[in-house]
């Protein structure tokens, strides 16, 4: 039985780009060439700045993206999938063991849905449950293990606070007793009292449930404390991935040092200025060649500086993977 | 010598369907020239509501008790009522910053038009001299063809760059205050340390005093002199940044600051503050935070404590009845 519960190999995605019907076709390069394996039980993070391909890789993993080229592999206990080259009938299974916990799931949804409703759908939709019974049993099972009050569930989602909101969609999340999360900028929106609450509940619910994480978001804090390893991405690359406390006390991607240097200290007295970064990331549609981040790298090498150097991991240390022309030239 | 600025036992209470809410209760700052007073609280504690009682741009439905001074150089800016008085306060010895630019810059107008506009209300200027103010501005921000740029729309603007455009606008009229809202918390880290670094730079430079809102007590760690702890429309703690985050006094500024995840410290368990804040509505009695606080005493519990800030060390305040209690 395999160790990694998701395998993603060479992964990229491109989304065609027209500005108008008679300029040319061109293509974003939202995620290139990706490697990453995502152990059983582990709490996967992926961090980046906006744009950088978070949401398509997620989705991609979840087979809710069209994947340009690579594959992706889901590992069950007793069989693989093969996302890119999947049947019907499989994809609806897959699509009951890896799940998306949404930021907010309610623009989607129809404002008359009791939080009940919100929970059963998925059950009613991948028609998992046989009556009524059944489906309010497991609504009620996983609404209380996700800590919500089971009065409400006959009450509207407005009419409850953020944190409250976000318990309704890891409840949904989970009513399918999916094996692999992806959790997208879960917390993003939320005070940090309730942020800190979220995040204990997610910690938990893996405990109890054996989930497996893929948890993406912007915020470096939060990804250092509940994530067992980090991978970081730039502008559709992954450029450095390490266990989580290697990656923050050791960063060696230049990308990485600059992006942990910029999180503000909580210590008045420590006043480091942030490794200032020049001007805003590139359009994926036109991005560098060589290393993607050489246009706003802070000491690139001759070769980096020309493009000349090619982008892949490389393990400098054990399980510490860092692009291949940052370890080589700097 | 007087402050630049001193709020003096404001309140605002909002008229709504459901009641009259008490959105800020009692709350009294003061700023100095050169200054940054940070505000954290986290959201719904009247943080926006009190700087916009500065530039009186709370709407129709707010009532501001009569006891309230808002000085501002020497001015109770709660009085003003005609044009001119406002004109001063908007735009003139205060500018204001967002979160949201586009709430800045009208999305039909030009940036530079709408620059040109806004320093013609309030200098004695000619358009050229308007132009040029308004493009160094531009440029001093670090925003490239600053000449470009000043005949764009703020749409075709990235993200970070609109920010910058906001700042240069908001800095335009040389304010002796400048209020900001959250004005990084939009940003990715990256270009929110150039924000700061920016904002910092240039308070340096021109010597402003400065409001600055925001729920994360990294950037106000950063950037603020002086800080004030806002919970349910009260000021619970306020004083040097570095009493307040070091050695925090009152139980609401411990619990933010021991559910906050720290870098620097991997091993800390992340503890919420139990229990939800109460609507506006049903303000509690008493303490605002005794229905979160993790060991009230008798008094607190039952509401029959007062609030009020009093001074536990040089220029750190916090709320007595904590000081009482705890
Ligand atoms: N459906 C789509 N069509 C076209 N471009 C897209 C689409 N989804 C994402 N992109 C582009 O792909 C890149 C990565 O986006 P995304 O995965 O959303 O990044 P992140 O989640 O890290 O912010 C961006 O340049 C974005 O504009
Ligand atoms: N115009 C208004 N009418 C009624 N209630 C308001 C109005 N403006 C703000 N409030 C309420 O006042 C409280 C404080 O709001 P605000 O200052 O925006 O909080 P913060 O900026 O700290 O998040 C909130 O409960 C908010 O709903
Ligand atoms: S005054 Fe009492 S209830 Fe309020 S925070 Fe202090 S100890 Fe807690
Ligand atoms: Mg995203
Ligand atoms: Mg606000």
């Amino acid at each position: 039985m395999s160790e990694n519960l998701i395998s993603v190999n060479n992964v990229s995605v491109n989304f065609d780009y027209q500005e108008n019907f008679i300029s040319k076709k061109q293509k974003i390069h939202a995620v290139n060439n990706i490697n990453i394996k995502i152990k059983k039980g582990s709490f996967f993070g992926l961090v980046g700045e906006s744009g950088s391909g978070k949401t398509t890789l997620g989705r991609a993993i979840l087979g809710a993206n069209k994947i340009s080229s690579g594959n992706v592999i889901f590992h069950d206990d007793e069989r693989d999938y093969d996302l890119t080259n999947i049947n019907k009938q499989d994809l609806k299974e897959y699509r009951k063991k890896a799940q998306l916990i949404f930021q907010d799931p309610y623009a989607a949804l129809s404002p008359r849905m009791t939080v009940r409703d919100i929970i059963a759908e998925p059950l009613e939709v991948m028609r998992i449950t046989n009556s009524r019974q059944e489906t309010d049993d497991r609504v009620r099972d996983i609404a209380s293990k996700c800590r919500l009050n089971l009065e409400h569930l006959r009450r509207f989602p407005h009419a409850f606070s953020g944190g409250q909101r976000q318990r309704i969609s890891i409840a949904r999340a989970l009513v399918s007793n999916p094996k692999f999360i992806v959790a997208d900028e879960s917390v993003a929106a939320l005070d940090v009292s309730i942020q800190a609450d979220i995040l204990n509940l997610l910690k938990q619910l893996q405990n109890e449930l054996n989930l497996t994480y893929l948890f993406i978001s912007h915020d470096l804090s939060v990804v250092a404390h509940v994530c067992d390893i980090v991978a970081v991405m730039y502008l559709g690359h992954i450029v450095e991935m390490a266990p989580s406390r290697k990656l923050f006390k050791n960063p060696k991607h230049s990308y990485t040092k600059a992006l942990l240097s910029s999180i503000p200290s909580i210590d008045p007295e420590n006043k480091s200025r942030a490794i200032e970064l020049k001007g805003e990331i590139p359009s994926a549609l036109n991005p560098p060649s060589g290393c993607v981040f050489r246009t706003r790298c802070p000491n690139p090498c001759d070769n980096c500086r020309n493009g000349k150097t090619e982008m892949g991991l490389i393990e400098v240390e054990p399980e510490h993977w860092v692009d291949q022309c940052c370890a080589n030239c700097s | 010598m007087s402050h630049l600025l001193e709020v003096k036992n404001l309140d605002v209470k909002f008229d709504t369907d459901e009641g009259r809410i008490t959105a800020v209760e009692n709350i009294s700052l003061s700023l100095d020239q050169g200054k940054v007073l940070g505000i954290v609280g986290e959201s719904g504690s009247g943080k926006s509501v009190t700087a916009k009682a500065i530039m009186q741009l709370n709407p129709g439905n707010t009532n501001y008790n009569n006891d309230a001074e808002i000085i501002l150089d020497d001015e109770n800016v709660l009085r003003f009522t005609s044009k001119d008085d406002l004109k001063k306060i908007r735009g003139g010895k205060v500018s204001m910053i967002f979160q949201e630019p586009m709430a800045s810059f009208a999305p039909a107008i030009k940036i530079g038009s709408q620059m040109v506009e806004q320093l013609l209300i309030h200098k004695d200027i000619n358009k050229n001299e308007a132009k040029e103010i308004s493009i160094n501005m531009l440029q001093r921000v670090g925003i490239a063809d600053a000449e470009k740029r000043f005949n764009q729309y703020a749409f075709e603007l990235s993200g970070g760059m609109r920010q910058r455009a906001m700042i240069a606008m908001a800095l335009s009229t040389m304010p002796k205050l400048l209020l900001a809202d959250e004005p990084t918390t939009a940003l990715d880290v990256t270009i929110q340390a150039q924000v700061i670094n920016l904002i910092k730079d240039i308070i340096q430079e021109y010597q402003m005093g400065v409001i600055f809102i925001t729920h994360d007590l990294g950037v106000i760690a950063q950037i603020a002199d002086d800080v004030a702890v806002m919970y349910l429309g009260s000021v619970v703690e306020k004083g040097p940044v570095n009493k307040i985050l070091k050695n925090p006094k009152h139980p609401y500024t411990k619990g933010l600051l021991e559910a906050l995840p720290d870098v620097n410290n991997l091993d800390a368990p992340l503890r919420p503050i139990p229990g939800n804040i109460p609507s506006p509505l049903d303000r509690p009695s008493g303490c605002v935070f005794r229905t979160r606080c993790p060991n009230p005493c008798d008094n607190c519990r039952n509401g029959k404590t007062e609030m009020g800030l009093i001074e536990v060390e040089p220029g750190h305040w916090v709320d007595q009845c904590c000081i009482n209690c705890g």
